[in-house]
């Protein structure tokens, strides 16, 4: 689950990581309020959506006083801002983040985040703030600082001073630093954050540390006990399908495709929509009912996929193991008379019962193709789906 | 024995008296999993589907003499479980649960390396020798004894590949679900290595998927110690998008991190055969084989 900046930076600010004085605004009057109870003449204001590159995208404004703060907020807030992580859509803002400006003299990039391969939690510092990290590991790898924890999960202060005198910075900031990467660690730990960066981390004019930015990543399978954390999520950020999926517990990801998809387990609707793909089609989407699915979830499924007006084609492939195949049949039976589907649908079934369900299907009287094999399945959906659209 | 697990495996499920433990004990003691007791905190003393019933993992093995636990209590308690079971001594833990914080998992895999308990699992369908021992929620009747070596992240996706293989005449060894976590028990390297010195297996079947960098690692250990015996691989999520979760917590590519072509690539230079089409399982493997 991510959560927004200004969400972020008030839990940095509760763990003692400095942060520039800032208030979240919904609407241009509560920003003009905001920017009225800061100090100083200079404000940031800041699009408060999850995805990257806002500030490429105008959804970071520089203003010098609260007149270009009100055009800012009025410009900014309810647009559609589109950048290189959401596109070709884009998120609507809903929320601003008006801060104090800071005087920027340097800028690193620090992060606490779960590398799983190593299984464990690290920190990366690094000199080059403000930049696509990924891209500074690939170009300069000598520029990217990792520190782990020892076997116990205790981060030692040596550890955290190692790194930062690694990018420069004077004893004086270290000492800040080491403070900060610690107060990082911990918070992760406590909130079972997979990811807390701060890009940039700026040193001010006067030489001090600044969270000028902040993103956070948490592990969702942890959220039932941080009930706080969970309370931070922002439903205006997930496409409407997922939402509407996750209510009925399945898994649902929206591609750019034709071909509608329903199956059960993760891997195999996966490899259903490669199959596809290797027919000469494309699927609309990722749908995994669950390994244990039964009638009324794939009825669900049904409806969900069948919500996506790209789709022209079926392809409903199932394994029975518990999960019995005459069981899916009569849901997909069900489904189709409910929903009084006109589209081309194929089916694919093994396993267990499986002759049984052939049977409930053919004598549906419905015009439902069955496949044996997954080759086949993908080939005849893709041809049907074809066939459809001329 | 196959690796792991033989008929005389004597196997603890924690979470018996549960919904889904009842149900899946039940469907492994009518395959003939020698299930000797069950672990649900309060309820020590009763009995369940016939089998006594203990308050601790303590008490259970002291009681029984299992060397195996199976984890079916809710994810929140599953890491816990499994450590209870490795400090109590079983060899070997199975966690089906889905949804265990990964700080937990990460957790518990060093508590249970510290008393030298090997884990199968998270959010995985368990492990059989067929014909002789199922720990887990497969069906079992698809499977077929034979000497196939199979691991896998998925789970239906598995039943699929091991339908066919039985289909073409190909039974397996054991068949372990890896899980579909970012952070699981054993790995692709650990099964790979024990099924290179298992009598019983002539050949390894991996069904790896997008995110992570355990295919590549396989991978590299196949082709850094000449592996012996034939590799079979296939990979799920070559057609999925960067950036999107596909149902397992660790199917995700994160940025040019975990793509499923790069996973291909790894496994083909180092002599694995690929097999491309899924419709097609079977058949690749029995003509690599032949």
């Amino acid at each position: 689950m991510n959560i927004h900046e200004y969400q972020a930076k008030e839990l940095l600010r509760r763990y003692g990581v400095p942060v520039p004085e800032g208030r979240v605004a919904a609407t241009v009057a509560e920003a003009v309020a905001a920017s009225n109870q800061l100090p100083g003449p200079v404000r940031v204001v800041k699009a408060q959506i999850h995805a990257g590159g806002r500030g490429k995208a105008g959804g970071v404004r520089l203003c010098r006083d609260v007149t270009e703060v009100e055009a800012a907020a009025a410009a900014v807030l309810g647009s559609r801002l589109v950048t290189h992580q959401n596109g070709p859509d884009g998120t609507v803002v809903r929320k601003l983040w008006i801060e104090q400006g800071t005087e920027i003299a340097d800028e690193l990039y620090l992060a606490v985040v779960l590398d799983p391969a190593r299984e464990s939690l690290c920190v990366v510092a690094s000199p080059s703030g403000g930049m696509d990290i990924e891209a500074v590991a690939a170009e300069t790898p000598e520029r990217i600082h990792v520190a782990f924890p020892d076997a116990a999960g205790k981060l030692w202060p040596h550890q955290a001073r190692e790194i930062l005198f690694a990018c420069g910075l004077n004893a004086r900031q270290v000492a800040a630093g080491t403070d900060i990467i610690l107060k990082l660690y911990l918070l992760c730990l406590d909130t079972d954050a997979t990811l807390a960066e701060i890009n940039p981390l700026a040193v001010d004019a006067e030489g001090r540390l600044l969270a000028l930015d902040a993103k956070m990543n948490f592990d969702d399978s942890a959220l039932g006990r941080h009930p706080d954390i969970a309370e931070l999520a922002d439903p205006g950020e997930a496409d409407a399908w997922e939402l509407r999926s996750a209510e009925l517990g399945i898994s649902y990801v929206r591609l750019g495709g034709s071909i509608g998809t329903l199956v059960n387990g993760a891997g195999l609707a996966m490899a259903t929509m490669d199959a596809i793909a290797q027919a000469g089609g494309e699927a609309a989407n990722f749908l995994d009912a669950g390994g244990g699915a039964d009638a009324s979830r794939i009825s669900a499924g049904f409806a969900l996929m069948l919500s996506d007006p790209n789709v022209r084609g079926i392809l409903v492939n199932i394994f029975g193991g518990i999960l019995r195949c005459d069981i899916v049949a009569e849901g997909v039976v069900q489904a189709a008379r409910e929903l009084d589907l006109q589209l081309p649908l194929v089916v694919r079934m093994e396993g267990t019962n499986v002759d049984q369900a052939r049977a409930i299907l053919a004598e549906s009287g419905l015009a439902i193709h069955t496949a044996v094999t997954m080759t086949e399945a993908a080939a005849m959906v893709v041809e049907l789906t074809k066939e459809g659209m001329q | 024995m196959s690796i792991f697990i033989d008929e005389n495996t004597r196997v603890l499920v924690h979470g018996l008296t549960g919904r889904e433990g009842m149900f899946h004990s039940r469907q492994m003691l009518d395959y003939g999993t020698q299930i000797v007791g069950g672990v649900t905190p309060g309820k020590g003393g009763s009995e369940c589907l016939g089998l006594p019933v203990f308050n601790t993992a303590k008490e259970a093995v002291a009681a029984t003499g299992a060397t195996v636990s199976v984890i079916f209590v809710p994810a929140s308690a599953s890491a816990d479980s499994a450590c209870e079971a490795a400090a109590a001594g079983v060899e070997l833990v199975v966690i089906i649960s889905e949804h265990i914080p990964v700080l937990d998992m990460i957790r518990c895999k060093k508590f249970c390396a510290d008393h030298g308990t090997r884990i199968i699992g998270p959010n995985c369908p368990g492990l059989i020798s067929p014909g002789k021992c199922k720990i887990g929620i497969q069906p079992g009747y698809i499977h077929k004894r034979g000497g196939i070596g199979l691991i896998s992240r998925s789970g239906t996706l598995t039943y699929e590949a091991v339908h066919q293989l039985s289909g073409a005449g190909l039974g397996q060894s054991t068949c372990v679900g890896i899980g579909g976590d970012p952070v699981p028990g054993m790995k692709f390297v650990d099964l790979l290595r024990l099924f290179r010195d298992d009598a019983e297996t002539e050949a390894v079947c991996l069904i790896g998927e997008i995110g992570g960098d355990n295919e590549e690692r396989a991978a590299r250990y196949i082709a850094e110690t000449g592996y012996p015996k034939k590799v079979f691989g296939f990979i799920a999520g070559l057609t999925a998008p960067a950036g999107k979760r596909m149902g397992h917590a660790g199917a995700i590519v994160s940025g040019s991190k975990g793509r499923g072509v790069d996973k291909v690539r790894a496994l083909r230079d180092a002599g694995v055969i690929i097999i491309d089409d899924l419709g097609r399982f079977g058949e690749t493997v029995a003509r690599g084989l032949a």
